[in-house]
């Protein structure tokens, strides 16, 4: 069967204002809304759109995380997901981790695409798709606007600092996507309903062989710097007199 | 105990980037750093000669190979984890290509990456932002893990040149043959680079249409500023996606960011903070652009920009 595997994670939503910690442990979550990543949602989005085009059979949704992890998982089954992996931990796991745990996921399903988001707006690290690809000794196109599939091979356009690259690779590959690639479909309620008699499977680390290490402490959340009050001018003369004193012009 | 550290040289085959620079100057605030610069490429020696003359650069090894033409994570990271041995640190830029290749190198290195560097507080202490830049984390990699990691180069100034470092040509390892280079479309401009540039000039969707840009960039060439733009701006097809500066797009730090009709969404500031001195023009008086503007101005950006156009012209 054709698969495409998708990862998603759980973050804080991204409308929610951050706020730390007064003890510095950490981002205040209680209370807060958790969505999914949006990144990962244009890679489902993708992954829907390749199997509507008939070129994949099915679309597997899988995270790694706490079992509050479900409802983002019944979200993406309700946006059209077939079946939701979810490899249940209570262990926060570093992006090497849970490329470790994607990979043990490719070896059992056989996708012949994998598609994440570029990066996790929580921690911002963007690391897991390239990890994955180096563990499966595969091909990467990582903040990619367009993905085009043929014959075994994928090609992809990735924004770059420089403007647009395409690149080809042969499948399967990894291919983490960037913001302007698709714009994801609204969930609707009948599909929120089927969605609760889509299969959603527990697995753990250990069935998965995965042994999580901690390589990396976070020893302590402070706020940003704040920048100092600004002023205020009336009209444009004053801005380019204000710059002018600055020295900016 | 010195710390041997090397950096992976970003250039487009003939430059090297200033981003490279950056990377050197993160390295240095590493205690007792021995730097070596890997320059991968298919003819490396004019960039290896610039990055020899980098201040602080000990080393430079290049690997020559037709397919480091350009820059593909999959061909460069076997490269340079096959040379990472006896190095504690691995460092690239937080740009597109380091942000592609670095996860790929610590990943064939089985080791942890600390991704956008903003400050060094020991050689295994590191301080760098998350949930878009409203947290900054202080990290301890632990255990001795070799260190792989991305600087975030908004938070370093340059190394300048002067040093003369010895050139030596390492072998290549055989490249992968399942990525291939297709094509790059860049708009080429005249323009100063968006990521170096002192002077920004920054357009969000209140400018409306692509047309109405044209105006930011009559007053960019002005001030001989570059142009960047909001992901609103991108989105609504007004900029193309390289001009984009925030949290997904561009981190920069210019001395002067003007921006114009950018309501200042977190993802957006993000991507400016570090800049010196931040104008923002708005018609609206609560936006949040407003909050972490050094000089703000209320008003009609299709009145205020030809003005301004006059009054600098």
């Amino acid at each position: 069967m054709k698969r495409i595997l998708v990862g998603i994670k759980r973050v804080v939503d991204y409308n929610v204002r951050i706020r730390v910690k007064p003890d510095g442990s950490g981002v205040v979550t209680e209370g807060v809304k958790m969505s999914v990543n949006p990144f990962d949602e244009i890679a489902l989005e993708e992954a829907l759109r390749i199997k509507e085009r008939g070129a994949a059979e099915e679309v597997i949704v899988a995270t790694v995380g706490p079992a509050d992890c479900q409802p983002q998982l019944r979200t993406c089954l309700a946006m059209g997901a077939d079946r939701a992996l979810h490899v249940q931990t209570d262990t926060p796991l570093e992006p090497l981790a849970t490329a470790r745990v994607l990979r043990a996921l490719t070896e059992r399903e056989q996708p012949f695409l994998v598609l994440l988001g570029k990066q996790a707006i929580d921690d911002d690290n963007g690391q897991t798709g390239q990890m994955l690809a180096a563990l499966w000794e595969r091909p990467q196109a990582t903040f990619a606007s367009k993905v085009e599939l043929s014959q075994g091979k994928a090609r992809v356009t990735r924004e770059i600092d420089a403007g647009l690259e395409t690149i080809e690779v042969d499948l399967p590959a990894v291919v983490t996507v960037d913001l302007r690639l698709n714009e994801p479909r609204y969930v609707k309620l009948p599909d929120i309903m089927k969605a609760k008699k889509k299969p959603l499977e527990t697995l753990t680390l250990e069935t998965l062989g995965v042994t999580p290490r901690a390589q990396l402490k976070t020893l302590r959340y402070a706020p940003p710097a704040q920048r100092q009050k600004g002023v205020r001018v009336k009209d444009a003369a004053e801005l380019v007199a204000a710059l002018k004193q600055k020295g900016l012009l | 105990m010195s710390h041997h550290i090397l950096i992976v040289a970003e250039h487009d085959g003939r430059t090297l980037n200033v981003a490279t620079a950056k990377c050197v100057a993160c390295a240095t605030t590493i205690p007792d750093a021995h730097i070596t610069v890997v320059v991968c490429a298919a003819n490396a020696a004019a960039v290896a000669a610039q990055a020899a003359a980098v201040s602080g650069v000990h080393r430079v090894v290049t690997v020559e190979h037709p397919m480091h033409e350009h820059p593909l994570a999959a061909a460069i990271a076997p490269q340079i984890a096959a040379l990472a041995g006896p190095y504690s640190h691995v460092l690239g830029p937080s740009s597109t290509f380091g942000k592609d290749l670095m996860p790929r190198i610590a990943a064939l290195l089985d080791t942890v990456q600390v991704s956008d560097i903003m400050a060094v507080e020991s050689a295994t202490r590191f301080r760098r932002p998350v949930y878009a830049g409203n947290a900054i984390i202080t990290v301890e990699v632990l255990g001795g893990a070799k260190v792989v990691a991305t600087v975030r180069t908004a938070s370093f100034q340059a190394a300048g040149t002067g040093a003369q470092a010895p050139i030596e040509a390492a072998s290549p390892v055989a490249p992968p043959a399942h990525t291939r280079f297709v094509s790059v479309s860049a708009a080429h401009s005249d323009r100063p680079d968006l990521q170096t540039a002192g002077k920004v000039i920054s357009g969000g969707r209140a400018l409306g249409s692509a047309e109405s840009f044209q105006m930011l960039y009559r007053l960019a060439d002005k001030l001989r500023a570059a142009v960047g733009a909001s992901r609103a701006a991108v989105d609504a097809g007004y900029a193309p996606n390289e001009l984009q500066v925030g949290q997904t797009g561009k981190i920069i730090a210019p001395e002067l960011y003007i921006a114009i009709g950018i309501s200042g969404a977190i993802q957006h500031l993000t991507g400016i903070k570090d800049a010196r001195t931040i104008v923002a023009i708005n018609k609206d008086p609560e936006a949040p652009i407003f909050e972490v503007a050094d000089i703000g101005l209320v008003g009609d950006l299709f009145e205020i920009v030809p003005q301004l156009e006059q009054l600098i012209g």
